[in-house]
């Protein structure tokens, strides 16, 4: 699963950021059909979270209703120097992961 | 004697004129479909991050660099990609190796069973779809140039005759939309030009990146005519006088269209 992050690299101490996530992913509803009449299995990501320096800023549940190829978009204050890690899991129980660090100054 | 000249230059002029292909839309005119979407898709097309199509761009970026097939060479291992700027604009083209026409898809198929060795990529798999977005990305801002010179002449005919070509249940041509009632409400659609500057294309309702052969193919299902095979000729040919129609549109891959 492809993923992107964008934060800024770095900030001041206190500062609020826009923290940005897109995910490659189906999305898979589980109320369509294949071409023969089969209902496909729901499979999407059911839960995202963020965490900044280890610990948790961000959860979201996801589910049917979202699209394929999940944005989510949220703020944060930054506070130190640390890691930006998303992780996510879908219903068939693949999980993803990215990271990525942003400086604090001041 | 200047009457006669007068009427000798405009003799010549009328001449001129009918030797320039006749467009239907002036190039003045000209407008890409992100000018019938909502502004709110055309914030996402434009948008470097959001926009979901460049998933795929990325994508493209790494099968550009790996190496593939029995000669374990990479596309990077031949050309630069800083060559590859403008080059998607520039397709379909006559292939001059072979002399047949072919499209951005066809030359990469071209390139990995002789160059590589490998396998060809599959129409709509993530992997064309992918190296075709980091392409046509390559040339992003650049005007579309087809040319329809020399061999491509004959392919510009039977496209511009395929477009033409009243089809399916709904007995509708291309140009009965895209010609002449862009800009007008097909129920909650506006209609576009028909323009192919935004493909590969992530597509709302297809939920994920497609290709201008299954756009074309969308189309032909909603007139409810014969859709055909991936890569078929007349595909080819349609996608050349659609080039040429649209000629000095910029490219916008990954377009975001409803």
């Amino acid at each position: 699963m492809a993923a992107r992050i964008q934060i800024p690299r770095e900030a001041r101490r206190g500062e609020v950021i826009e923290v940005r996530i897109l995910i490659q992913h189906p999305m898979e509803t589980g109320y369509r059909h294949d071409d023969v009449g089969h209902l496909i299995k729901r499979n999407v990501i059911n839960v995202l979270s963020c965490r900044y320096d280890g610990v948790e800023v961000f959860r979201a549940d996801l589910s049917s209703g979202i699209s394929a190829n999940p944005y989510v978009q949220f703020y944060t204050v930054a506070e130190a120097s640390g890691d930006l890690e998303f992780t996510w899991a879908d219903d068939e129980g693949e999980r993803g992961s990215e990271r990525q660090a942003i400086v604090v100054k001041g | 004697m200047r009457r006669a000249g007068i009427a000798l230059a405009a003799a010549a002029l009328a001449a001129g004129v009918a030797h320039a292909e006749k467009r239907a839309i002036p190039p003045g005119e000209l407008k890409s479909g992100s000018a019938f979407v909502g502004s709110d898709l055309r914030a996402l097309q434009n948008d470097d991050f959001a926009n979901p199509g460049m998933l795929w761009v990325e994508r493209g970026e790494k099968l550009w660099s790996e190496p593939a097939g029995r000669k374990k060479i990479a596309c990077a291992g031949c050309h630069k990609v800083q060559s590859m700027r403008g080059v998607a604009a520039g397709y379909p083209k006559i292939d001059k190796a072979s002399g047949k026409l072919v499209n951005l898809e066809g030359r990469i198929n071209a390139c990995r069973i002789d160059r590589l060795g490998a396998e060809p990529f599959r129409y709509e798999s993530e992997e064309m779809l992918s190296i075709t977005a980091y392409l046509a990305r390559r040339s992003l801002g650049l005007p579309i140039k087809a040319s329809i010179d020399g061999a491509a002449r004959a392919h510009f005919e039977a496209g511009r005759t395929s477009y033409h070509l009243r089809r399916g249940q709904m007995n509708l041509s291309c140009a009965h939309c895209h010609d002449a009632q862009w800009g007008k409400r097909l129920l909650s659609e506006t209609i576009s030009q028909g323009h192919p500057n935004a493909y590969p294309a992530y597509r709302m309702e297809w939920q994920t990146m497609g290709s201008l052969e299954r756009r074309l193919r969308a189309c032909l299902s909603g007139i409810r005519a014969e859709m055909l095979p991936y890569g078929s000729q007349e595909y080819l040919d349609l996608e050349l006088y659609l080039a040429w129609r649209a000629q000095g549109l910029p490219i916008e891959t990954p377009g975001v269209r409803r």
